[in-house]
């Protein structure tokens, strides 16, 4: 077994008579155990909204990446004629799987959020819109609109791409938030668990000083230390964790209307994801535990 | 086993020690004397490498201090029983298992040596204490306690700093009684003290050097005692 294997059994394992040579515990310890659960409390937080995001910025992209829209302003009197001429030049375009100009009933449930359900749009001058569904490969945008400018005066080709750029950076940083959030509550986790391990082994300088006279090396007394930090890092994480999946899990559920909010939280396999969250607080801790240990036997040497 | 080779120590800008050199043989039995302030617990200190010679070489089994690592140090102690005025204990812990810490902190298992460890404490006097916490123990019984937990890893020397301190005459015999003893079992003893008396008692039952701390030097100390 590797040296890391066999440290990390004996730190699982443990050994009863070395844990009773360090005093129980303090109010160091205590706050070890608080300062986890909330750090993994917030963890759960910061990942369910980096995960969102990360579902976001797909969704948006799925929905509008494969769907354009024609937009023909024509006279009264050319629209049906420029409509259909537009739908000829769609259908002979590679990449398109199919064209649809929409009715006026669709036209009118699109505008009624704004005018209400009545508005008269057959005798109004309303643009007429083509729906464009796009195949796997996609059309050529600056081909089309040449065309479309030759056959179709008034037709207008929107390809969502100035919607979908913006929505998918807006997401891919609100992602990148979420992580950075994960990394700087990792690093203020171990620095807490640090200064509370370092004022621990202080607080034990006489302890330390009995157990260097009787024989201890410092690999033994670091492992008295560590061991319980780690366990401490690990109980508080995973109470915290427990709180945080509790309380994604009673978020309200994701709404079409409601947007991103109702949408945060996690989906099928996400859930895996926050249960990592105690094994790695209790990594941070033994390291963080480690280290500290070392330097202060160092000093108290 | 312990060497001492033109050595001297400073402290606080001053010259503790000087040029002190001496040979601790097996089996040997010493009594380091000396007014209060002499340098005594120092001079201890520096035989089992809790101090660093300012100057002149210290060996513990053949190596030199300076080049010991931490854990080297921590090692040797398994080899060299220390017994402290002050006694240190861990006092959260029973007395049984101070005794038992050598063990402990050397990672051997407890219970496969609770016969001896029951038989020590029985040759302290000790055994009805053996649950008690150490701040609920007698001065004597700290001294018993410290005693047990130094020769417990069986070390070749034991070095004892003033352990008739805190205790009365008769206890002060005990103890030295336990000492005499184990130096017939072969272990080399160095035993700090300011008692003369003690050192008087002994004499008519152990064949030990006296030294003593004077004006920084260590002497043999002469029929005066």
């Amino acid at each position: 077994m590797s040296g890391l294997g066999q440290r990390l059994t004996a730190l699982v394992t443990g050994d009863a008579q070395a844990d009773r040579v360090v005093p129980p515990s303090g109010v160091t310890a205590r706050l070890t155990g608080f300062a986890a659960a909330a750090m993994a409390f917030l963890t759960v937080f910061a990942l369910a909204l980096s995960l969102a995001s990360g579902r976001l910025a797909a969704r948006w992209g799925d929905e509008l990446a494969h769907s354009s829209t024609l937009r023909i302003s024509a006279p009264a009197g050319q629209m049906a004629e420029q409509t259909a001429r537009a739908l000829r030049v769609l259908e002979t375009t590679p990449g398109i799987a199919s064209a649809r100009a929409l009715t006026h009933e669709e036209q009118r449930a699109l505008l009624a959020p704004w005018f209400g359900p009545d508005l008269p749009i057959e005798t109004l001058p309303v643009p007429q819109l083509i729906e464009i569904a796009e195949t796997e490969t996609g059309y050529d945008a600056t081909g089309l609109r040449l065309r479309l400018r030759a056959e179709v005066p008034g037709a207008v080709l929107d390809d969502h791409v100035r919607w979908r750029k913006p929505l998918e950076r807006a997401a891919a940083r609100l992602r990148l938030l979420g992580w950075l959030s994960i990394l700087l509550i990792s690093a203020a986790t171990a620095a807490m668990i640090t200064l509370a391990a370092q004022a621990a082994l202080a607080a034990n300088a006489q302890v330390i000083a009995v157990l260097r006279l009787v024989g201890a090396q410092d690999a033994y007394i670091a492992r008295a230390f560590v061991r319980r930090f780690t366990l401490r890092a690990l109980g508080g994480a995973a109470l915290g964790t427990a709180l945080g999946m509790a309380a994604v899990l009673l978020l309200p559920a994701a709404q079409p209307e409601g947007g991103f909010l109702t949408g945060l939280g996690f989906r099928g396999v996400d859930w895996v994801w926050p249960v990592l969250i105690p094994p790695l607080a209790a990594l941070v801790a033994y390291l963080a535990t480690g280290a500290a240990a070392r330097r202060t036997l160092s000093e108290l040497s | 086993m312990i060497e001492l080779e033109n050595m001297a120590y400073s402290y606080g800008g001053g010259e503790l020690l000087s040029d002190i050199s001496l040979k601790l043989s097996p089996g040997s039995f010493h009594f380091l004397t000396g007014p209060s302030g002499a340098g005594k617990t120092t001079f201890l200190k520096l035989c089992y490498g809790a101090l660093v010679p300012t100057s002149g070489e210290v060996r513990l089994f053949g190596q030199e201090v300076r080049e010991m690592s931490r854990d080297d140090h921590a090692l040797t102690r398994r080899r060299i029983g220390v017994v402290h005025q002050d006694c240190q204990f861990l006092d959260h812990l029973p007395m049984a298992d101070n005794v038992a810490l050598p063990l402990t902190v050397s990672g051997r298992d407890n219970l496969d040596h609770l016969s001896d460890l029951k038989e020590l404490l029985s040759w302290v006097g000790l055994s009805k204490r053996a649950e008690a916490l150490p701040p609920t123990l007698s001065g004597g019984e700290r001294q018993r306690a410290a005693l047990a937990r130094a020769v417990i890893m069986s070390p070749d020397v034991v070095l004892a700093d003033e352990p008739t301190g805190n205790v009365d005459w008769d206890m002060s015999q005990r103890l030295l009684r336990l000492l005499i003893e184990l130096n017939r079992m072969g272990k080399t003893i160095m035993i700090a003290t300011h008692d003369l008396n003690l050192i008087r008692a002994a004499k008519n039952q152990v064949q030990a050097r006296v030294l003593r701390i004077a004006g920084r030097k260590l002497q043999l100390a002469g029929a005066d005692l």
